[in-house]
């Protein structure tokens, strides 16, 4: 590897959500790290210099969930796709889920993941693999070989796992090798045929409704199986009230739990579905208003450890159907630094305290070395003005699918630099 | 004094162990128990004289003459309710080597219901007087339950998940012949400890003789609670072979291989099947013992096996002994008129 030239990234707000401090000043990167930052840096004759005007400067974000349709479905999205769709929203760390066709259930597909991942994507993609073979639920998968071949979490996507027997294996089996088991909490045949929130506006609609119980009787399974075992613990996404008292008291009593909340559940409710508008149609199903405002308590509270993009493209053909027919799912990658600075601007967190949330915390659980500001750590870095307005056009999104439920929302804040291991991955042409 | 008795003092006057036997400690029978139903209960002093009395019929087995006349006109029966070669053969050749009149009854696990059906085969074996009954039963329980319901000696050859005490005896024979000592020695046991009576029976008499224990497994196969019984338990073979004299492999169930227990043969023999590199862990001249039947390239990879470290050929002989000794022992308690 030939050494490039160090870069300074001068004149920025830096903010560091590891100890959330801020102050103004440069980051030198060199050899793809931080090599030093702070007020005044010094720097060599050869130094290639970037003016931030200003802006943020802060980690690169960690998407602890996004779903790609390689292999399997390259139609929805590729791994240079959604590279490219994470650069532009200043993501620079993608956990990929094993919801592929095959399923990421062998040490080979994750070999491969790898290396096409380095190959075309411009931001890192790490595969999570397959917790049961075929993410069938009922075996399972080869936690110690695929965690050899670079699996960094254990999960079966969007499914649950209902066997409690399977599950209480896998939480023991997996804490053998210190494997993370990161589990979508919401119990299928509770579900049913539900399709939305439960309640008084699908009884409106006369859809069927998903009650809060299909997640919180899952959740409360699971954390009892983590007390028997001692087993690393993730609930991928929460979206009700009851769910974050949940996993307050499991914390209280020490239990090796987390949990994330998607970007979707923190910026809308089930009233955004209006007129049957199915790229809200998610799961877990968009709740009421009130389980909204618990959701955004219970992450500046640190409840809620993470906030994920849930970035799951689906294609027309899979959208433009009758609600109850269509997909699940949202893409996400590109605005979840836009819709989570809705919080920053309505008062309800800090701006390190949701960067936090969106890196420091991931990379934590993750066993990553980013999502710090600090000397030595991997310069994956974003520029961006937290109040730069903007209308979002689905059609300008990079991803191939286009299904995003922020379709002519007013945002604010873009991503104007995405570096990632020193590389300039993405500029705005504003900048 | 009874020929059982007689003949019982005399050989373990004879043995090469007995100066550790205090003669004048011993109660008015060497072998003070009437079956032989596990491990636990024994004294490490019953275990002493059952290996010493053990290592003379090794001898004996190793004669062309090798018939005894210690249970000669009684009656042996052995009532295995789960298929067995080994165990079985085993024990048909111990007691035909003492000179008793021996009887296989194969009672196939599906044409027995539990409970009560056990308590009727017991009664009905009871009636025509056989003089030791040896029982194996898929039940941890069963044969307990079984020795409650006859007049004659029970011979444990295994019962569910619980105790196996002559394979333990065996192994400890084994291990006391190869390294001169059992005291002291760290024996590694890895493998499916959850479900091995051998791992339970072995776990109890070497811990009884001063052996370190330790258990090696994935989590799916440690039995919750055991580290709290003073076993050290580790999930890496790495760690817990380190500076092992003997290393104890056990069978992995096939139904248990495939996602339930552990996720699959490849990743067992990966992370837990013995092969030269874990091995290498263990000290230098570390033993390596199975109890048979092996599934190569599951538990134990073929070269390790057939190794020079390898004791698993001379576990079989061992066998035979321990399970004359045994019969001989119980012979003691046989009324004799």
């Amino acid at each position: 590897m030939t050494a490039e030239r160090p870069l300074l990234l001068k004149n920025a707000r830096l903010i560091d959500p590891a100890s959330e401090r801020e102050e103004r000043g440069s980051v030198l990167v060199r050899d793809g790290v931080i090599e030093a930052l702070g007020p005044q840096v010094a720097v060599s004759d050869d130094v290639q210099v970037i003016d931030c005007g200003g802006q943020v400067l802060a980690p690169g974000l960690i998407d602890m969930r996004a779903f790609i349709g390689e292999p399997g479905g390259p139609y929805r999205e590729t791994l240079k796709s959604a590279g490219e769709a994470a650069a532009a929203g200043g993501v620079t760390t993608v956990v990929s889920m094993p919801d592929t066709s095959p399923a990421l259930d062998d040490p080979a597909v994750i070999d491969f993941i790898v290396r096409r991942a380095r190959d075309t994507s411009m931001v890192n993609i790490l595969p999570a693999a397959a917790l049961t073979k075929g993410l069938q639920g009922a075996e399972m998968a080869e936690i110690g070989r695929l965690k050899e071949a670079g699996a960094i979490a254990f999960t079966d996507g969007g499914r649950s796992v209902t066997n409690a027997q399977v599950m209480r294996r896998a939480l023991t089996y997996a804490r053998d090798f210190d494997a993370l088991i990161i589990h979508h909490v919401e119990d299928p045949d509770l579900v049913g045929q539900g399709v939305m929130n439960e309640g008084e506006f699908a009884s409106r609609l006369g859809l069927p409704g998903i009650p809060r119980e299909a997640e919180t009787v899952m959740l409360e399974r699971d954390i009892r199986l983590v007390r028997l075992t001692g087993g690393r613990y993730h609930a991928a996404m929460i979206s009700c009230a009851d769910s974050a008292e949940i996993v307050r008291t499991a914390k209280a009593k020490g239990l090796p739990v987390t949990c994330g909340v998607s970007i979707n559940h923190l910026a809308l409710n089930e009233n955004d579905i209006g007129d049957y508008r199915t790229f809200l149609k998610l799961s877990p199903p968009l709740r009421h208003e009130d389980d909204r405002q618990a959701m955004i308590e219970a992450l500046a509270d640190g409840t809620i450890d993470v906030i994920v993009s849930d970035h799951n493209p689906q294609d027309v053909e899979n959208k433009r159907l009758p609600f109850a027919e269509a997909a699940d799912g949202a893409v996400g990658l590109e605005t979840l630094l836009s819709a989570a600075l809705r919080l920053v601007h309505a008062d309800r967190i800090s701006l390190p305290r949701l960067l936090r949330a969106l890196s420091t915390k991931p990379a934590e659980i993750l066993g990553l070395p980013g999502g710090r500001l600090a000397v030595g750590a991997p310069a994956d870095l974003i520029v961006f003005d937290p109040d730069a307005p903007y209308v979002l056009d689905k059609r300008q999104l990079k991803s191939l699918s286009k299904n995003t439920p922020f379709d002519e929302a007013r945002l604010e804040g873009q991503v104007s630099i995405t570096m990632v291991a020193g590389r300039v991955v993405f500029q705005r042409e504003t900048m | 004094m009874t020929l059982g008795e007689e003949s019982l003092l005399a050989a373990v006057s004879r043995s090469a162990y007995s100066h550790r036997f205090k003669m004048t400690d011993a109660p008015r029978s060497v072998f003070p128990h009437r079956h032989l139903l596990g491990i636990e209960g024994l004294s490490p002093l019953d275990i002493q004289a059952l290996l010493d009395l053990a290592d003379e019929q090794v001898e004996v087995s190793r004669q062309i003459e090798k018939r005894k006349t210690t249970l000669r006109g009684r009656t042996q029966i052995n009532l295995f309710f789960e298929a067995s070669t080994r165990t079985q053969s085993s024990f048909e050749i111990a007691g035909k080597r003492l000179g008793a009149d021996v009887m296989n009854m194969q009672v196939g696990s599906s044409s027995v219901k539990k409970g009560e059906t056990l308590v009727d085969t017991a009664v009905t074996l009871n009636a025509m007087r056989p003089d030791i009954i040896v029982v194996r039963h898929h039940s941890a329980g069963a044969v307990h339950l079984l020795a409650q319901k006859v007049d004659c000696s029970v011979v444990n050859a295994g019962d569910g998940a619980h105790e196996h005490p002559t394979q333990a005896l065996l192994d400890a024979l084994t291990i006391r012949r190869n390294k001169g000592r059992i005291e002291g020695l760290t024996v590694a046991i890895c493998g499916d400890i959850l479900h091995s009576r051998v791992a339970r029976s072995n776990m109890i008499l070497l811990a009884a003789m001063g052996a370190r224990v330790r258990l090696v497994a994935p989590s799916t196969l440690i039995p919750p609670g055991i580290a709290r019984l003073g076993f050290e338990t580790f999930t890496s073979m790495e760690k817990g072979l380190r500076d092992a004299d003997i290393v104890m492999m056990l069978r992995l169930q096939r139904e248990r291989m495939n996602g339930s227990f552990v996720p699959s043969v490849k990743e067992y023999f990966r992370f837990y099947g013995l092969d030269q590199e874990k091995l290498s862990f263990a000290k230098p001249d570390a033993l390596v013992m199975h109890p048979g039947p092996m599934n190569r390239g599951v538990e134990i990879s073929s070269d390790v096996a057939d190794g020079a470290q390898s004791l698993i050929r001379e576990q079989v002989e061992m066998g035979v002994a321990v399970r004359m000794a045994v019969l001989e022992a119980l012979a003691s308690h046989l009324p004799n008129r």
